[in-house]
């Protein structure tokens, strides 16, 4: 039902097995930082992946999916689904807004507009009262899950986020997979002939900008109740800028390569943490590289390599 | 005392004169920007890095070879402006086919690099670097007081910046260039080593971000983030001047300092973002900006 | 080079096979010690390895080894982002058994911190970040800060600017957290002294390299003194920018958060005559100059400033409380090992005697510098005069007034 290919399914059900067995092995803290970058890094990779528009402003509907899911879960205290329920709403509002501006321009210019209105996001956040400022939202309790499943053990914590990605990594692939993904597809290819078909593109992008957001604002709200934190760095463009790049190391348009590109950037930026300050050249070096010779990423090479889709 | 919107007339006629100084700083930034771009394609992330290079090698200069402020001004361009040439013929080339975000991703990786390698050898406080002794003092106009060197940086902004436009607007050598950008093959067929000229090219963007750096010595901290909080409002400058319009990045420049100037004085919390307010205006309003050519 | 992809899987290969030929890690170390700071950004040099080195330092001055004791430091960069210091600092306490967190600048961050460290009953020891909200309606028993924070910088430098005849101010703020609290404390401290504040400009942070603009409103508001609410990079801009425009002869300057690295940066022309507070200083007596001299040659020719000083301290202070009451009991119960360490006395070379108040705030005196004229200035680094001492009794706010909610009235 999700239009996966043989090829697909088993690297599906590959990264199932990871997913179950990893937290057994590595630090599950840890892994629910891969998976929250992960979940962002699929709803970025579905605009450029599959519409062909580069977003530079994404950090603003995961930064605000995640300052409003804190700030329900600490002032109104609702249950944790509720939470992340919230922060994708959040997103998808966001997205519509600021979408429906940016979305007649293409190329060059969508990136810049969504970075100039993110940047707006940023500085409403750092000016809003409820955001508290440069400090953030802090000490959120993780709560409550269905009411029941109580959340502040690291291992019940860790199924529900990687059930939430799983949810959202199928929910892209489904949505990719469906006619409206079809025509999105076939927009990117060849705008005018889709025009002159009769799709009215502009609703298509929109729609599909729409989805994007949302699911960025449950990979924020995901990762504020993780951390219990919600703070600037989740809305400022470095954040932004590290999606594009988490993405592009995956792979651009692969369907497993955000997921692969966030266990790579999130692991370097926690383990390169103890060599200090050589971490930001070795992650310079490491793009550069990957521009120079790798350019269709870890898992676009590896599909080339057996000829196969991933 | 003339008062405008409650401020008074001199000290809001002082805010417009820093705004234009400032302005000069975004103005020859992005306008090496949008050389760069116009002839390569090349969105260049790393021209905060190396506007901060420029600014590390008057220190330099000064520190290990006892060669003072004028002089660096010709000989640190010259030594980046080479480092650039370097990194062309070795990296940036490889990327001209390609996409534009790949030229933006590589660049941005290089920054990063090059930012690293100064903070771990020069730590991230800064270095000393004083105003030379003939530039020192202010002079009182009336209206504010106004310190000699922010004039000479005005003064040798306006010079370089109208300069680089004649050169690429009304020589022969400016021709062949914008020649070479519309249709490479032709020209190369003339005899014209269009590879070698696009290399210049791109020394010549970086040697204008190095002269900006050491303008900016004396009177910014001299430290390796240096470059990075100014990239943001320089790549905002040349969206909305119009992508690689030389004149627009100018023009741009200098009102976008004013613009900010203003911001400063009426809600200075937000003069970090109002050209992101200006920008998105322009976008929606004139697709490919103030001065840019129709797709 | 010419980069093929064979050539660069090579190079990627052989260098994921470096980690594994490291020595491997102490077998059992009975103490860990986490360094958590800024190693890559903007606080590099006021905090970064030279910390870690002092911390170092700290363990080999106490004779850990001849002592029989098994401690070790590991750091991290947590390049101020507060969910990386989550996770880092998540995975310290439940995989790699780390028992105490140092130093942790950034005042978000050491925030985010705070409820980790008391979920897990560790200790924190805060050295580098300001926010006096740390022992104040943030606080927590599992805390100590150790030598400064914005209500001490602000009366300490406020205080001895309004009794010099500095009675009227104008902020230059950075429009964030920790920027507004340390004007709004200078703020009231000013009035309080029957002074005025003639205005401020919030600025936006870290955006704003030029303060050509504010500085002309500061002069003309036709204040006497300049208080800049900022730090790092910042600071020494605006100290650069000021003395351009030439109020470092119109207005005194008062940097309420400035270290001797950051006047290294500026150098002793411009940032002449500048008042600042430090708790330390490394020419301030035979036991700081000793110090400095045994440190010097294993840093990146970086000079100890307080924060660095203060990594030393604190964790010579650990290091006495765990001989005293057994590494077992210590790593058992944060808690109870914050609780000895404040009842015991500190004494060391380069703070002298203090004591722990009960919201964890270490009592240090503070100290008023005056920046020295380059005439005056005999050798490398010779920056400060000392001013005013006050006693950290009378510089730290009251136990009253900061409402910790974990200390019964």
């Amino acid at each position: 039902m999700f239009g996966f290919s043989r090829a697909q399914t088993i690297a599906f059900g590959v990264m199932l097995v990871l997913i179950v067995v990893s937290p057994y092995v590595l630090y599950p803290v840890f892994l629910m930082r891969v998976l929250c970058a992960a979940l962002f890094a699929c709803a970025f990779n579905l605009m450029i992946g599959y519409v062909g528009l580069l977003s530079f402003g994404h950090a603003a509907f995961f930064g605000m999916g995640s300052y409003v899911a804190a700030w329900t879960m600490k002032v109104w205290h609702v249950d944790a689904s509720i939470a992340i329920l919230f922060g994708a709403m959040t997103g998808a509002f966001l997205g519509f807004f600021l979408g429906y501006l940016a979305i007649r321009r293409s190329g060059i210019y969508f990136a810049m507009i969504t970075l100039a209105l993110a940047q707006m996001v940023y500085f409403f956040c750092l000016e809003a009262p409820f955001t508290g400022g440069e400090d953030g939202i802090q000490q959120v309790p993780r709560g409550f899950m269905f009411g029941v499943i109580d959340l502040s053990n690291d291992m019940t914590m860790y199924w529900v986020v990687a059930s939430v990605f799983v949810a959202g990594f199928l929910l892209v692939h489904r949505i990719i997979h469906s006619p409206f993904g079809q025509i999105l597809k076939g927009i990117r290819e060849n705008e005018p002939r889709a025009t002159s078909l009769g799709y009215r593109t502009d609703d298509y992008k929109l729609i599909a900008f729409v989805l994007s957001c949302m699911i960025a604002g449950a990979a924020g709200g995901t990762k504020a109740l993780v951390f219990g934190i919600a703070t600037l760095t989740d809305v400022h463009y470095s954040t932004s800028g590290e999606v594009v790049l988490v993405t592009l190391l995956g792979g651009l348009g692969t369907v497993f390569g955000p997921a692969m590109g966030a266990l790579v950037v999130t692991s370097m930026e926690n383990y390169l943490a103890q060599f200090g300050a050589w971490v930001t050249v070795t992650q310079g070096v490491i793009f550069m590289i990957c521009v120079l010779a790798f350019r269709r990423g870890i898992i676009g090479e590896i599909g080339a390599f057996f000829k196969i889709s991933l | 005392m003339i008062m405008i919107f409650g401020i008074p007339g001199p000290l809001l006629f002082g805010q417009l004169l820093l705004g234009l100084i400032n302005g000069a700083f975004y103005a020859m930034l992005s306008l090496g920007l949008a050389v760069i771009f116009g002839m390569l394609n090349i969105i260049n992330f790393a021209h905060g890095a190396l506007f901060m290079m420029g600014a590390f090698a008057s220190w330099m200069l000064l520190d290990y070879a006892g060669i003072g402020y004028f002089p660096a001004l010709i000989l640190a361009p010259l030594l980046v402006g080479a480092f650039g040439i370097l990194l062309e013929k070795t990296i940036i080339s490889r990327l001209y086919k390609l996409d534009h975000l790949y030229g933006l991703l590589l660049t941005f990786g290089l920054s990063l690099v090059i930012e690293g390698l100064f903070r771990n050898a020069y730590g991230s406080s800064g270095l000393p670097y004083r105003i030379p002794a003939i530039l020192q003092g202010a002079m009182n106009l009336g209206f504010m007081y106004m310190p000699i060197y922010r004039g000479w940086v005005v003064l040798a902004a306006v010079v370089i910046c109208f300069s680089t436009w004649a050169i690429i607007e009304k020589t022969t050598l400016g021709a062949t260039l914008r020649a070479a950008t519309e249709n490479a093959p032709l020209v190369q067929a003339f005899g014209v080593n269009v590879p070698r000229l696009i290399t210049l090219t791109y020394g010549g963007g970086v040697a204008l971000a190095a002269f900006a750096g050491v303008l900016a010595a004396p009177i910014y901290s001299v430290n390796p983030n240096m470059g990075t909080n100014f990239i943001n409002t320089v790549f905002a400058v040349v969206v909305i001047g119009g992508m690689g319009s030389i004149l627009g990045s100018i023009v741009t420049g200098f009102a976008l300092g004013v613009v900010e100037g203003l911001c400063k004085v009426f809600y200075p919390q937000a003069s970090a973002t109002v050209v992101f307010v200006v920008m998105v205006i322009v976008l929606l309003t004139r697709p490919r900006g103030l001065f840019g050519k129709a797709a | 080079m010419n980069l093929t992809r064979r050539s660069a899987l090579t190079t990627a290969a052989a260098a994921t096979t470096l980690p594994l030929i490291r020595p491997a890690r102490a077998q059992g170390a009975a103490i860990k010690i986490g360094v958590m700071n800024d190693q890559s950004g903007p606080y590099t040099n006021t905090t970064g390895v030279t910390s870690v080195i002092c911390a170092k330092q700290a363990l080999e001055d106490f004779g850990v080894s001849t002592k029989g004791m098994n401690v070790e430091i590991i750091s991290a960069d947590h390049q101020n982002k507060p969910d990386l210091a989550v996770s880092i600092a998540r995975q310290w306490f439940d995989r790699d058994g780390v028992d105490v967190l140092l130093d942790v600048p950034t005042s978000s961050v050491a925030l985010a911190l705070q409820s980790v460290v008391r979920e897990k009953n560790k200790v924190y020891l805060n050295v580098g970040a300001a926010s006096s909200a740390l022992t104040g309606s943030q606080c927590s028993p599992n805390f100590i800060h150790w030598v400064y924070d914005t209500y001490m910088l602000s009366r300490s430098t406020g205080g001895a600017m309004v009794k010099a005849g500095g009675d009227s101010w104008y902020f230059l703020t950075a429009d964030y957290a920790f920027g507004k609290q340390l004007a709004s404390d200078t703020s009231d401290l000013v009035r309080k002294a029957g002074g005025k504040v003639m205005g401020s400009a919030l600025y936006p942070f870290p955006e704003t390299t030029d303060f050509s603009s504010f500085l002309v409103q500061a002069q003309a508001s036709g204040a006497k003194v300049l208080g800049l609410a900022n730090a790092g990079g910042d600071t020494v801009n605006s100290i650069k920018q000021a003395a351009e425009f030439g109020l470092n002869k119109s207005m005194k300057i008062a940097a309420l958060l400035m270290f001797i690295n950051d006047v290294h940066a500026l150098g002793l022309d411009v940032a002449q005559g500048l008042s600042l507070t430090e708790s330390f200083y490394w020419d301030l007596n035979e036991g700081t100059r000793a110090f400095t001299k045994r440190i010097l040659p294993k840093t990146p020719k970086n000079y100890p400033n307080s924060i660095h000083a203060g990594c030393y301290s604190a964790t010579l202070h650990y290091l006495k409380t765990v001989a005293d009451m057994g590494a077992a009991e210590a790593k058992k119960d944060g808690v109870a090992t914050i609780n000895r360490m404040k009842a015991m006395p500190v004494e060391d070379d380069l703070f002298g005697k203090s004591k722990i108040r009960e919201d964890g705030r270490n009592m240090i005196p503070a100290f008023l510098f005056e920046v020295k004229k380059p005439s005056e200035s005999k050798g490398p680094w010779d920056y400060y005069n000392l001013k005013v001492t006050t006693s950290g009794e009378d510089v730290y706010r009251s136990l009253a007034d900061g409402h910790c909610s974990f200390i019964k009235a």
